[in-house]
């Protein structure tokens, strides 16, 4: 064997003792019952190992060739600002290398943010119960449709906002392909969800549920008045998806009549990082608690009766239901949903409406801005939006994204109608609008 | 570990902020400009507090809790290993943290895809691999999503039986149900090795393939896994593996070598990624050849968990082709070593050579059951092993010690071990008791269930 590695801790002799105490004589006769032929005797394809300092080197060298450019673009993830004390938080050994919370009594540390982090779900959706986290926010909108088809047990339809996230509607397309549900889809009108298409498609038939943005694609915060008693009528499950941080300032999940909340906690304070990891989040009204996917926290008393938390409500859960589950999550994202619970400290009710209205702020001057350099058209001049926003671009989308990427700027994404998307966090200066709206003039 | 009883909303007052934001600016419209019809009507109940506040709060907290970093943490199935630190320092790195996953021509983020799918692929004899899946169980989906897909574009549109034996992981069958697959079980053999004879007859025209653990959950090789690959395949079938338990055949064994079409892998167990009390985790696919046109699927929203196949990169390479050969051997010898010392006083059902884990039907004398022993073990400063898992035993135990422990590590467990076994005829009471030395003692789990508490303001009814 080689010299030292500093993962392996052990010596030549503890080796030899411990094959010896197994009554063997080398560390291939534990091997003994793999059939002849499976053992691996070539070389490995991996490069050579190396020092900790030259791994250091490689990555740096790696990540140099990335361009770093400004982010006003979001699309589903959100350059929103993460305060200092997060990483500090959660890169405690004592969080990060704890895994389920299976022996409650040492883990009562995860138990506790996990039932933080619930009841601050549950008060930005306005929903009763939520779970301890799903993987991202497209993934958790897929849930909700396989739970619409299990509560609606006959009904086999769920149908699907058109101004939902296109990653939205592709996981929720692959994972009802799978599942064997039709997924039909409700069209836009003006830059919302219609509501003559949702009830066309009502009337068909068969729906067991409908999955609408609350903040859309377009950067909108959608009106859906009337659509809970429309959907209900045919006691089909009502599930919106929404945007966490928005949730701060817009109408919630609840107050819209909704009976389950989806969405990303991305905006939360969780840095970009190419697309994850990411944490879903999954909330839904008492009705539908049994119904719900997932690991759940819940408060009890330990035998001194003082306040304890467990895993619970486990008859749900995909290790006990096997074959007969609906979900089959069990690793989730904990550390990250301790992230957001840190970030939800922190800002507090008035942090959240201050960054709020930062976007509201910064986003409407550089809609505005733009609009005067000549190269855009307003799409939808009367709808409301927060942070992000849809213009229809006179130039060509790829010659637009070319200047401001040489700018700096990463920006101007393309939409699936050929309308670029703008989005501006309170990370964003109003320096950074001012040269990004320069790029374009010049 | 100290008893802590706040929560962070009773430390709340009315005024006290832990943020620091741009000013606004005043002349400006912002949210109240929001139609009246879209607003919220109240402020949501997040607690108002100091930076301070927050980070004490969590800190405290954090001390309730036990980490790989604690101590031996010998949770079956789940490979505790060490998490090397300078992969956190890597995963960190603005360049890669400040990425917004819609940005394209990133040569550096290209290398690190390119460069760990090929480092897998190396390891596992599989050709290339989806980085999407975002936890083990998202990779049984996705892979069985890859199977399905396989025999539909074929037009083979009967095969939706899968087969998956007793002794699988819970994720298996619910992973199976949740991609409409129907389920057949096949028995386990005395052995605790799936049972030839009973799957011979199950396998037809309707079976999309087979679900496999190899080594099993019983920590077992599957010795006729090329009888049972051969089996399969000829009934038109495909071989799916459950990379849970991959760690004691890095280096050593690779699935594609043993007939396997498809698999995943769980970076946060076999490649060192912290499992950050439950996630986030990452479930990269593997396939052979035939199936790669077949690894677009989509189950993620973005380009799945980059920050972990960072980790997962940073760590293959410091393994390298030298020690890679190591890792699965000393996992190997570790659990073996355990099991030989304990064997006299747990009862040890199956005997063989265990792989990376193995499996105690609880103890051999005395009263006490599993949760006991597992419980005192807290009192021991040791994390317990995964219990009552697998089902084939009433009171399991399984263990998985990792290679990252040393033979003085694994000694002091042994001990400790050893004195349970003591204590559960000497003083079968401190057993069932325990937990003594815990910031809690065991709680009441089924008020827990009767009488739901889910969120804080459950328990103050305000």
């Amino acid at each position: 064997m080689m010299a030292g590695f500093q993962y392996f801790p052990q010596t030549a002799p503890d080796i030899q003792a411990m094959l010896d105490r197994i009554g063997v004589k080398s560390l291939d006769d534990l091997y003994s019952d793999v059939p002849a032929g499976f053992l691996y005797k070539g070389e490995y394809d991996l490069p050579d190992a190396m020092t900790e300092q030259e791994v250091r080197d490689f990555f740096e060298g790696l990540a140099a060739k990335n361009p770093r450019l400004t982010v006003f673009a979001g699309a589903g993830a959100y350059d929103h600002y993460t305060p200092a004390v997060i990483p500090y938080i959660t890169q405690r050994s004592e969080f990060l290398t704890a895994y389920i919370p299976y022996q409650c009594e040492i883990s009562q540390g995860t138990l506790r943010y996990i039932f933080e982090y619930q009841s601050m779900i549950c008060t930005l959706t306005g929903m009763d119960v939520s779970n301890a986290s799903m993987y991202d926010g497209p993934t958790a909108a897929a849930e909700a449709m396989r739970m619409s088809v299990a509560q609606a047990k006959k009904k086999n339809t769920v149908l699907v906002s058109n101004t939902l996230l296109p990653q939205v509607r592709g996981v929720i397309a692959t994972y009802a392909r799978y599942y064997g549900v039709t997924i039909k889809e409700i069209e836009p009108y003006a830059g919302q969800t219609s509501i003559c298409s949702l009830e066309k498609l009502m009337q068909e038939g068969d729906v067991a549920g409908v999955i609408v943005p609350s903040v859309n694609r377009f950067g909108i915060i959608e009106d859906l008045t009337g659509f809970a008693d429309m959907i209900h009528a045919d006691k089909a499950l009502f599930t919106i998806y929404c945007d966490p941080s928005a949730l701060a300032v817009v109408k919630t999940p609840a107050e819209w009549g909704a009976d389950v909340a989806v969405g990303d906690g991305q905006p939360l304070g969780i840095p970009l990082c190419y697309g994850g990891p990411y944490v879903g989040f999954m909330a839904c009204r008492k009705d539908y608690m049994r119904k719900l996917p997932g690991r759940i926290v819940g408060q009890t008393a330990d035998k001194e009766e003082r306040r304890a938390f467990v895993l619970t409500l486990q008859a749900r859960e995909q290790h006990i239901r096997r074959e007969k589950a609906t979900s089959n999550i069990c690793s989730n994202e904990s550390l990250m949903a301790l992230w957001v619970t840190v970030y939800l400290s922190l800002m507090g009710p008035e942090g959240m409406k201050q960054v709020n209205d930062l976007c509201w702020q910064r986003s409407h001057y550089l809609y505005s801005r733009l609009l005067e350099t000549g190269k855009f058209q307003a799409v939808f001049p009367d709808a409301p939006f927060l942070k992000e926003f849809v213009l229809k671009p006179l130039v060509p989308a790829s010659d637009l994204q070319k200047t401001l990427s040489d700018a700096g700027f990463f920006a101007a994404l393309e939409t699936e109608e050929g309308y670029v998307s703008f989005c501006v966090t309170e990370k964003r200066s109003m320096a950074q609008i001012d040269t990004l709206v320069n790029a374009l003039k010049s | 570990m100290k008893y802590y009883d706040k929560l962070i909303f009773e430390l709340s007052k009315e005024g006290r902020v832990g943020y620091s934001l741009p000013s606004k600016c005043d002349r400006c419209a912002g949210t109240e400009a929001i139609p009246a019809g879209l607003k919220r009507a109240e402020p949501a109940r997040l607690p108002q507090v100091s930076e301070l506040d927050v980070v004490r709060h969590y800190t405290n907290l954090s001390q309730m809790n036990f980490g790989v970093d604690t101590g031996f943490y010998p949770l079956g199935s789940c490979t505790m290993k060490y998490n090397p630190k300078i992969n956190e320092e890597i995963a960190a790195m603005p360049s890669f943290a400040a990425l917004h996953p819609l940005q394209k021509d990133l040569p550096g983020v290209q290398a690190v895809y390119d460069g760990l799918d090929k480092a897998l692929a190396a390891i596992t004899g599989m050709k290339h691999f989806t980085f999407k899946p975002c936890a083990g169980a998202h990779g049984e989906l996705t892979g069985l999503m890859i199977i399905r897909e396989y025999h539909m574009s074929r037009g083979d549109l009967k095969r939706t039986r899968i087969i998956v034996p007793d002794s699988a992981h819970g994720t298996n069958p619910a992973s199976a149900a949740v991609c409409g697959l129907e389920i057949v079980q096949v028995k386990s053999n005395a052995d605790g090795l799936v049972d030839v004879s009973d799957l011979k007859p199950l396998l037809d025209d309707t079976i999309a393939g087979i679900m496999m653990t190899n080594p099993n959950t019983l920590g077992l090789f599957e010795k006729d896994i090329r009888e049972i690959a051969q089996l399969v395949h000829d009934a038109g079938g495909l071989l799916y593996y459950d990379g849970a338990n991959m760690n004691p055949l890095i280096g050593t064994v690779r699935p594609g070598d043993m007939g396997f079409d498809v698999m995943h892998l769980n970076l946060h167990k076999s490649f060192s990624t912290p499992h950050g009390g439950g996630g986030p985790g990452s479930g990269p696919v593997g396939v052979c050849e035939k199936l790669v046109p077949y690894l677009g699927v989509n189950v993620s929203g973005f380009n799945g968990n980059f920050g972990v196949m960072l980790r997962a990169y940073a760590y293959i390479l410091m393994l390298g082709r030298q020690n890679v050969k190591l890792c699965g051997k000393l996992a190997t010898l570790g659990a073996n070593y355990i099991k030989e010392s304990l064997k006299d006083v747990y009862e040890l059902p199956l005997p063989q050579v265990c792989k990376h884990e193995f499996v105690f039907d609880g103890l051999k004398s005395g009263t006490a059951t599993t949760l006991d022993v597992a419980k005192r073990l807290l009192d021991y400063g040791y994390h317990a092993p995964t219990i009552y898992f697998p089902l084939l035993f009433h009171q399991a135990i399984m263990i998985e010690p990792t290679e990252t422990e040393s033979k003085e590590t694994l000694d002091a467990f042994i001990d400790v071990m050893r004195r349970i076994a003591e204590e559960s005829v000497s003083d079968p009471e401190i057993l069932h008791n325990a937990p003594h030395d815990t910031p809690i003692s065991r709680p009441d789990e089924t008020a827990a269930a009767r009488n739901p508490i889910l969120k804080y303001w459950d328990a103050c009814g305000c």
